[in-house]
């Protein structure tokens, strides 16, 4: 039974066309509905200035600061089909759901090389990452970790007012991609595979009072990355002026290679990647954009100086992976494989301030 | 580590100043300056030396109150400097106060800068929680000091509520407009009874001037500094127009007019032969 559109779902539909207008125009007063231009090519032969215009907007709003955070992979136990992931449903892969002892002690591993903020990452599987499962990892680490986020499966009932009053401090719903056709062809089956249910799910996060929330499109999933940009542009916005509590970042993942075997739809190219987060700097100015490491160590220097505020670092991507590596399958390869404290040497080196903790414990 | 304690600086300048008062503790530097943005520690340090002020904002949600980590922005504050903790992030008054807490807690300092902010986008602080926060913690005892919007009442019942300052924003925190909201600030200087600090948006040096020029008791200034090409020289140089502002407001400004005066009218050489006034001039300034 799929849900009905949701209020940004149905805010989208609704949206007038893009303005055409000119480089100049958009450079001067950047707004979502001028995205085809800033993402033109015409604009890709402007890239340097679409640079220097989005690293003024980044220093003003975050000033030097990159905070640091660390991805915690709890299982990879997953009931949906998803045709890109390395954890899809059908994939003949090593499983594993951490015990909430295993998930404390990776992040004891985490909190020792730094971190403060945790992202607890999971596949969807709502026996083995429950909501009292996801409740018990945020209570055994509240009393250490002062800022804890997950990103799991949706949930359509009063999980996010639980984990809320446990402690958590954000919840990440990438959408994957904004359009409808192709989603459906590459979540094929599972909770995932309901577009609406996934879309509304970050507006009942933000009702049930969780204050980071963070959002994403899998650039290369579907045939139109620019489309793509366009929509999580104008669902942060939306987010923001509809939850003003809410603190948004956005994150433009790339697909990476999996276990899955999935080839991208059409691949975005450094350069265009490095327009399309330029370009979301420009329209958003006040969101978080977040880089992980699925991207090369090179491309993550330069797009800290040009728009990146929340970057992960030396993370794994397979559940219990900082302490026994290679027990369990990934859900995809990382790229930079510095660090953490590599990390932060070239944070510091480019002139900004590594963030370890930029947050307090919500609960005693 | 820095000493929780007041520091004393050398008197700068030949006209006689009060000291700044907040709480019972006297200041001379009347630049307060935060510690958020700055491209390392060490610069960060190297400007707040620059600055020459002796309070020195610092957001709890940075600080690794455990002291479990190392290298964090407490060890960077110069010695002498009084920390003055802030509440950054909190997004209602229970919030607000339990930082507070667990700052006092960790470092046995009774000021707090009130911050209550749940809007993350804005910055814009709630002035309903703002001033529920303060009359909890001045009922703990804490010496508070909120920042808040620039609204003539508000100060009034944060003054009532027994904060030991109030700090009214010059513009968005953060923005660097300078003081769009001077109007508002030249009734809550009129009125108050406490230092007016005012916090957020100043720009440049001459912002920090004319807040103080128009009779505020204080500046607070973060991003302009921090976020400079050279923050040492930009500290510096936000010394130097705190101080000048200053002196012009206890100078007491000539009357402004809409039309030119000459500076040596026609009829001046009638004042010339009159005897001169021997009564030294009155300073226009409070003396906070």
């Amino acid at each position: 039974m799929s849900q009905p559109p949701g209020r940004f779902a149905r805010h989208l539909a609704a949206l007038p066309p893009p303005v055409p207008v000119d480089l100049a125009t958009a450079l001067a007063a950047p707004s979502p509905a001028y995205l085809p231009t800033l993402l033109s090519e015409e604009a890709a032969g402007q890239l340097e200035a679409l640079a220097q215009r989005a690293r003024e907007v980044t220093l003003q709003r975050f000033g030097r600061a990159v905070r640091l955070f660390a991805p915690l992979y709890v299982s990879n136990a997953c009931l949906s089909t998803c045709t890109y992931c390395g954890f899809s449903k059908g994939l003949d892969v090593v499983r594993r759901t951490l015990s909430v002892e295993e998930v404390v002690a990776e992040a004891r591993a985490l909190v020792d090389k730094g971190f403060r903020h945790l992202l607890l990452v999971s596949g969807e599987h709502r026996v083995e990452v429950s909501p009292d499962y996801l409740v018990a990892c945020v209570e055994a680490l509240r009393g250490f970790v002062p800022s804890i986020a997950v990103e799991t499966q949706t949930w359509s009932d009063d999980t996010y007012t639980r984990l809320v009053d446990a402690g958590l401090e954000g919840v990440v719903h990438y959408q994957e991609t904004y359009d409808r056709a192709r989603y459906a062809e590459v979540h094929r089956a599972g909770w995932k595979r309901d577009f609406d249910r996934r879309l509304s799910s970050t507006e009942r996060a933000a009702e049930a009072g969780v204050r980071r929330l963070g959002i994403g499109a899998l650039l290369g999933l579907s045939a139109d990355w620019r489309a793509d940009v366009q929509a999580v542009a104008e669902h942060a916005l939306w987010l923001q002026r509809h939850y003003w509590r809410t603190e948004v970042t956005v994150s433009l993942p790339r697909i990476k290679p999996s276990a899955s075997g999935f080839q991208p739809l059409q691949p975005v190219s450094d350069a265009e990647y490095v327009q399309a987060v330029a370009a979301l700097r420009l329209v958003a100015p006040d969101a978080g954009i977040v880089l992980s490491t699925r991207e090369p160590a090179v491309l993550r220097d330069g797009l800290v100086r040009i728009a990146v505020t929340h970057m992960s670092a030396g993370s794994s991507t397979e559940p219990g992976g900082y302490l026994h590596p290679g027990e369990a399958q990934e859900q995809f390869a990382i790229s930079d494989e510095r660090s953490p404290a590599e990390v932060a040497a070239m944070l510091v080196a480019a002139g900004y301030e590594p963030v370890w903790k930029d947050a307090f414990a919500l609960k005693d | 580590m820095p000493a929780w304690g007041v520091a004393v600086h050398e008197p700068q300048d030949a006209i006689q100043d009060q000291p700044l008062m907040v709480g019972a503790r006297a200041f001379t530097s009347r630049l307060l300056v935060g510690t958020g943005k700055f491209p390392s520690h060490a610069v960060m340090r190297e400007a707040l030396l620059a600055s020459e002020a002796e309070l020195v904002t610092v957001a709890l949600r940075r600080v690794d109150l455990t002291r479990a980590g190392e290298g964090d922005v407490l060890d960077f504050v110069p010695e002498g400097m009084t920390l003055l903790p802030n509440t950054s992030g909190a997004v209602d008054a229970d919030e607000a106060v339990r930082l507070a807490r667990l700052g006092r807690a960790a470092t046995g300092a009774d000021l707090v800068k009130l911050e209550v902010t749940p809007d993350p986008r804005t910055l814009s602080p709630d002035p309903v929680e703002t001033l529920r926060a303060a009359e909890r913690l001045v009922g703990e005892g804490f010496v508070v000091l909120p920042y808040c919007s620039a609204d003539p009442v508000l100060c009034r019942r944060l003054e009532e509520a027994g904060c030991a300052t109030v700090m009214p924003l010059g513009a968005w925190i953060g923005s660097n407009r300078g003081l769009r909201t001077r109007d508002a600030i030249e009734v809550i200087v009129e009125q108050a009874g406490v230092p007016v600090v005012v916090d957020a948006g100043l720009g440049v040096p001459s912002d920090a001037a004319e807040a103080m020029e128009v009779g505020a008791d204080a500046v607070l200034v973060n991003t302009a500094i921090a976020v400079a090409a050279d923050p040492v020289t930009m500290a510096r140089a936000f010394a130097l127009a705190t101080r000048a502002g200053r002196l012009g407001w206890l100078a007491g400004r000539g009357a402004v007019r809409a039309t030119a005066e000459a500076s040596s009218p026609l009829t001046g050489f009638l004042a010339a032969s009159a005897p001169v006034d021997p009564r030294p001039a009155e300073p226009s300034g409070r003396s906070a």
